[in-house]
């Protein structure tokens, strides 16, 4: 079943049109990707997504159009947004940091579990754990981020650009986590990324954005070395 | 030695009044990073709402009680209908409509209520007492003990609760907080909110002392934001430390230093401002602001 469907949505910065028209589904437990070079507009279409830029077009979830929700209200019906940049609370502590994505639950013991799964996964973030997010590195607010996310019992993850700035080791670590979450916890995720190698290992599928359109969509093992892809990152 | 103490102790109460309004202004500036110069003059409609209220016959402690609420309301109402229209803008253009505001209240007051002094009834007898062989007015031992019961109680809600951490949160990242599904909105209007509850009981604290005048705290809000400039934006309790100092030292300088004398100590907090502006910009307490650019 469909959990997120986009239909020809248009998002712009005051004037400026960024997206012209991306179409894109991600089904329930599913995890899609969107890949493109700088300045394709895969950031923006997340960001339609979680109603953080003004947009045109349908975006169903769950069967409900969501346009012109505001964004807590986007995240209250189960869309954790893991932003480009992490978004971490550098004041608060990373236990705090993941209280405060739990803030719309009620189930304490819950929270509890989940604090302590979020540990297991990324055992960096145990020895930071009274530590302010502002003290971690890149890694381990990008770890915190996600971890967040989870707190927060989503339906459907967007993570943007989780490797961004990190080194490819650590890059990797992340993503073998995610990849861990996804199969344990069946949250569906729809996966911004400028290096596909990672998001090819992660998703089904994927579309390819060039200046803010859908130019190519397919499932991760066709896109994998396609000349399309090398095309969108090198420009060639 | 006497009067040294009794001025310490009355530099300390006045310092409170002061303290509490720059708390207000912290608040509203760490949950939205501009400076409402408005916090004075809406603690000074609470304090005309709660003379009202006793004229009214309603006991003094209940008209206090009624005015923070009032103000809590107030200050919610504020954000929400005036601020909120300049939140994504300049800051500059936020701050100045938060002098307009200012300004407005002023007049509303000076329109309903006159500009004539009122009498404000105090909420501690007028009486000294004795302590350690020195007499102290109870009044000032009385209007510090509440701010800082009040401050005690903001930090144990900022610390605490899950209220204050969705506050704080709110503060420091808006956008990752709605993406938490915190309301950032309405969050927004319970800081203001607090700031205005703040301000409101250093009104009703002073009142009695200054005599109610739509200006009222126009002194003590020009002295609030030299504590929140001595203390550092970004330390509660950097700011309240200061706003001491600054109460004290005008007092004791009024006494101690001829040259200045009661129509010099004006003067005290801003000499302290420019050296520390000079010296230590960030503020005594602060913390240095990295702008990326």
């Amino acid at each position: 079943m469909t959990l997120l469907e986009l239909e020809d949505v248009t998002a712009s910065y005051g004037p400026v049109q960024v997206l012209e028209g991306v179409s894109l589904s991600v089904p329930e437990g599913g995890a899609f990707g969107i890949l493109g070079a700088n300045g394709a507009g895969k950031t923006t279409t997340l960001r339609a997504i979680s109603a953080t830029v003004r947009t045109g077009g349908r975006i169903v979830f769950d069967g409900k159009d969501i346009r012109g929700l505001r964004p807590d209200q986007v995240a209250a019906l189960g869309i954790a947004h893991v932003p480009e940049g992490r978004g971490t609370f550098g004041d608060l502590t990373v236990r705090d940091n993941l209280r405060v994505g739990a803030y719309l639950r009620k189930d304490r013991k819950g929270v509890d579990q989940d604090i302590d799964y979020c540990l297991d996964l990324f055992p960096n973030l145990q020895e930071r754990i009274t530590s302010n997010a502002s003290a971690l590195s890149g890694g381990e607010q990008q770890m915190l981020a996600v971890g967040r996310a989870i707190m927060s019992k989503p339906r459907l993850m967007l993570l943007d650009e989780a490797s961004l700035g990190l080194a490819p080791s650590t890059a990797k670590n992340v993503y073998d986590a995610i990849r861990r979450l996804r199969t344990e916890s069946g949250i569906a995720m729809l996966v911004v990324e400028q290096n596909a190698n990672l998001a090819l290992n992660l998703v089904d599928g994927a579309t390819v954005l060039e200046t803010g359109r859908s130019v190519l969509t397919g499932t991760s093992a066709e896109l994998k070395g396609m000349d399309e892809i090398r095309r969108a990152y090198l420009g060639g | 030695m006497g009067t040294f103490i009794q001025l310490v102790v009355d530099g300390l109460s006045t310092g409170s009044v002061y303290a509490a309004i720059a708390l207000a202004i912290v608040l509203v500036h760490q949950a939205t990073g501009l400076i409402n110069f408005a916090q004075g003059g809406m603690a000074v409609l609470a304090a005309y709402f709660a003379w009202w209220l006793t004229n009214q016959g309603l006991p003094l402690i209940v008209a206090i009680l009624l005015s923070i609420v009032f103000s809590f309301a107030l200050g919610a109402v504020v954000e929400r209908w005036l601020m909120r229209r300049f939140e994504r803008g300049d800051p500059d253009t936020a701050v100045v409509a938060t002098i307009g505001l200012l300004t407005l209240i002023t007049g509303i007051a000076g329109w309903l209520w006159t500009y004539n002094n009122q009498q404000f009834p105090s909420l501690f007898p007028l009486d000294t007492v004795s302590f350690l062989g020195v007499s102290v007015s109870i009044r000032s031992i009385g209007t510090t003990a509440v701010i800082v019961v009040a401050m005690i109680l903001l930090q144990a809600l900022f610390v605490g609760t899950k209220l204050g951490l969705a506050l704080r949160a709110v503060a420091i990242n808006p956008q990752s907080a709605a993406f938490s599904g915190l309301p950032v909105g309405r969050l927004l209007m319970v800081g203001w909110g607090l700031a205005a509850v703040l301000g409101a009981v250093a009104g009703a604290l002073v009142a009695p002392q200054l005599t109610l005048t739509p200006g009222m705290l126009d002194n003590a809000l020009v002295y609030a934001l030299a504590a929140v400039i001595l203390g550092g934006l970004t330390s509660p309790v950097g700011v309240v430390v200061a706003a001491w100092i600054i109460g004290v030292l005008e007092n004791l300088a009024a006494v101690y230093v001829p040259f200045i004398g009661y129509d010099l100590k004006v003067a005290v907090p801003f000499i302290l401002l420019f050296v520390v502006l000079i010296v230590r910009p960030q503020g005594l307490f602060g913390r240095k602001t990295v702008v990326r650019v």
